[in-house]
């Protein structure tokens, strides 16, 4: 039995006295993509939706909910993948996608200061236009910014720039009780006590709900050179991958992939992948002032790759080139997806130096459990996604297989000295994982800092470190 | 089959931005690049030529610096390349600049097929390649959307008509101009690339040509006198439809038919 309140019509009419109704969603309103995420087998509805429009309107119903010890859940784009924006105790679900405006472009600080409900498609397009750059890359690019703050997303250019928390300079938040509080800022360097923005990323909305946030911004790259490069097996691809980290070049990317996985993504688009000779390939991508510069950088890890077996080095160095490779990239959790009745995930990151073995593993790992995995990902910087998948299995054998599956594979990245997400987070369905590999120490003190945040524990219920 | 692709240099950036004052296109020339819609050529060319053997040249017009995409060509797998280049060939409308590459193309080699591609991203005619053949004197069939079948003599190929698909056979010599999406063009390889580094590239300028009187080149050759050059508005439209799923989807499916998005 829930010890959360179940929201009523009294909550409702309260609740619409300073929102909007037609901004609420109330029962039978609430649209079915509200009760799920991406990964969409964890389902439940809310009670209530609010899709609000400003840090006043969260300030209120945090303040309401406090007080009536009804749970809350934000939601953003529902593109997470571990259910960390699953209302499973019903209750008041609260969407920022309505809060999707960019606020200040401050060109003296480089910095962006936005709403939590952008999409990072929207503020990556309006700060390139500008001449500006924001590097975190991940391949959902219609996820909000609010979310990609709350799960500390990573993505492709982790490898030179860094995550999203190296990102952010400050963030207005909502606490539990209703205060607005503002946490660090336009500065570029703060020793001001403990970091309590830093513990807001990536806390997947457990701690405070993100109402605004300022960004750092780099200046935007003149030029960028992609390399996919096509090896005869995954083993040597994903071999040559520590070689050229230690060569000392910076790509900002290093993604690997499969041929079945390119296939996925050439089926699911309707378009061909512009080459096809290789069962495995890395995709590299350079980037600089001029194409000139760019070559040299890269000169050194062409010849590294063809020491070690590449067939070849395919240059995409204009955007007609370069844009089917990495919308194909881009594709490919999508593909993989509908090619399948149900999969869950692995977002394990292993140390960089130790990926070939952990790719290596899972590869044969597929003939030892007999279910068809598939996976990429960012090679560079030792994040990897293994998707399991279901296919024609009946239920009991796809929780024997899936439970099998993702316990060999969490060991083996623990073994290897990895953790247990890289960049989509713990939210619901990875708890017993993160149990298993964190120090119960680490996993008190979370718990400890989730209760000076939220004492009466209504944000986000039964997430990331409560097991 | 011996092949020939017309490739040309454009300004980099796909955003051609006009002087509002002059009227001039603005052109960077350390930002350039292969006319995206002559990679579609190009990988036309590369597999005929995979499929049937023979020989892949490509030639090009404009300054010294245009070899880079001849470069570029033999990156991808071209054989033989070719720069048309003279000071007295500057200036040229649509109508010089096929005389010219006409010349150039007599002076290059005999071939079965010239393959161009639709239109420049800067120039934005889609006329050169139709004109060329006229000058050469060779049939042309223009916004090739797939090519079917070819012998020794012939090529069958898809013409993409305002209202429909013309299934078009066509004997050689001959010229067609293809369209975006026929296929999707290769990347440039770094071992060819390494491979051809050294490869000779042929230079023709006026002085080589059969036809060595200026009047018909460059600027004295063009009798289109530009006006003015403004950027295109750019109109989009939005529309909204309502009604029951039932007839909104006969409605969508009308509109993708007309569109040809559905056949």
């Amino acid at each position: 039995m829930s010890n959360y309140k179940q929201m009523t019509e009294e909550d409702l009419s309260y609740i619409a006295s300073f929102m909007d109704r037609d901004r609420l969603l109330w029962k039978d309103e609430i649209n079915e993509e509200y009760s799920h995420d991406e990964l969409a087998f964890e389902r439940s509805y809310p009670d209530l939706v609010a899709r609000v429009i400003s840090a006043e309107e969260v300030s209120k119903l945090l303040a309401y909910a406090n007080k009536e010890h009804i749970a809350v859940t934000p939601r953003g784009a529902g593109t997470g993948l571990v259910g960390a924006a699953v209302a499973v105790e019903k209750g008041l679900m609260i969407d920022t996608t309505l809060m999707n405006h960019i606020l200040e472009l401050d060109e003296e600080n480089l910095t962006l200061t936005t709403e939590p409900g952008v999409l990072l498609m929207e503020l990556k397009a309006y700060v390139e236009e500008r001449g500006f750059f924001y590097p975190p890359d991940p391949g959902e690019k219609s996820a909000t910014i609010g979310g990609n703050i709350s799960t500390n997303a990573g993505g492709m250019t982790a490898v030179k720039y860094g995550v999203t928390r190296d990102f952010v300079r400050g963030l207005e938040v909502v606490l539990a009780d209703g205060t607005i509080l503002e946490l660090g800022g336009k500065v570029v360097k703060n020793s001001s006590g403990y970091d309590i923005k830093n513990m807001i990323v990536g806390s997947e909305g457990t701690l405070a709900f993100i109402t605004k946030a300022i960004l750092r911004l780099v200046p935007l790259p003149k030029k960028n050179v992609s390399l996919l490069i096509p090896f005869p097996t995954l083993e040597k691809a994903i071999g040559t991958v520590p070689l050229i980290i230690k060569s000392k070049s910076v790509p900002t990317a290093v993604e690997f992939m499969e041929r079945e996985v390119i296939l996925d993504a050439e089926e699911y688009l309707g378009k061909k992948f512009p080459d096809n000779q290789a069962d495995a390939y890395l995709l590299l991508k350079f980037d600089g002032n001029s194409t000139d510069e760019i070559n040299a950088y890269y000169e050194d890890v062409a010849q590294i790759c063809l020491a070690q077996g590449a067939l070849d080095i395919l240059i995409a160095d204009t955007e007609e080139r370069s844009t089917p490779v990495w919308k194909s990239r881009g594709a490919f959790l999508e593909a993989i997806k509908a090619g399948t009745t149900m999969m869950d995930e692995v977002d394990v990151v292993v140390p960089r130096n130790r990926v070939n073995e952990f790719v290596e593993y899972v590869h044969n790992l597929r003939k030892e459990i007999g279910i068809r995995l598939k996976s990429f990902g960012h090679a560079g910087d030792g994040n990897l996604h293994v998707y399991i998948l279901r296919d024609d299995l009946p239920e009991d054998k796809w929780n024997e297989f899936l439970n099998l599956a993702m316990d060999k594979m969490y060991a083996k990245a623990k073994e290897l000295k990895g953790q247990v997400s890289g960049e989509h987070g713990i939210g619901l369905v990875k708890r017993p994982y993160l149990k298993e590999s964190l120090p119960i120490e680490s996993l008190e003190i979370m718990r400890g800092v989730k209760k000076a945040f939220d004492p009466n524990n209504i944000l986000n219920p039964h997430k990331v470190c409560q097991m | 089959m011996e092949i020939l692709v017309c490739i040309k240099q454009v300004p980099g950036s796909n955003k051609v931005e006009v002087d509002p004052v002059t009227g001039v296109l603005k052109r960077s020339g350390a930002d350039a690049k292969m006319n995206p819609y002559d990679l579609y050529a190009l990988e036309t060319g590369l597999r005929l030529k995979e499929k049937y053997g023979g020989n892949l040249s490509v030639i090009t017009m404009g300054p010294p610096q245009a070899k880079a995409v001849i470069r570029e060509a033999f990156a991808m797998g071209a054989d033989r390349g070719a720069i048309i280049t003279d000071r007295k060939f500057g200036g040229a409308d649509v109508l010089a600049t096929s005389y010219t590459l006409s010349q150039g193309i007599r002076k290059f080699g005999k071939f079965d097929l010239i393959i161009c591609g639709l239109q420049t991203t800067d120039g934005d005619t889609a006329q050169v390649g139709p004109e060329v053949s006229e000058q050469l004197d060779i049939p042309c069939v223009s916004n090739v959307r797939d090519i079917k079948d070819a012998d020794d003599k012939n090529l069958t190929v898809d013409m993409e008509m305002s209202e429909d698909i013309e299934k078009v056979k066509i004997s050689f010599p001959c010229l067609i101009t293809v369209q975006k999406d026929i296929n999707e063009p290769r990347l440039p390889s770094y071992k060819k690339a390494k491979a051809t580094a050294q490869r000779e590239i042929l230079e023709f300028t006026l002085k080589d040509m059969e036809d060595t009187d200026e009047k018909h080149y460059g600027l004295s050759g063009s009798p289109t006198q530009v006006q003015r050059i403004f950027p295109p508005n750019h109109e989009k439209s939005q529309e909204t439809l309502t009604g029951t799923g039932e007839t909104l989807a006969g409605t969508i499916y009308a509109i993708l038919k007309q569109k040809k998005f559905v056949a």
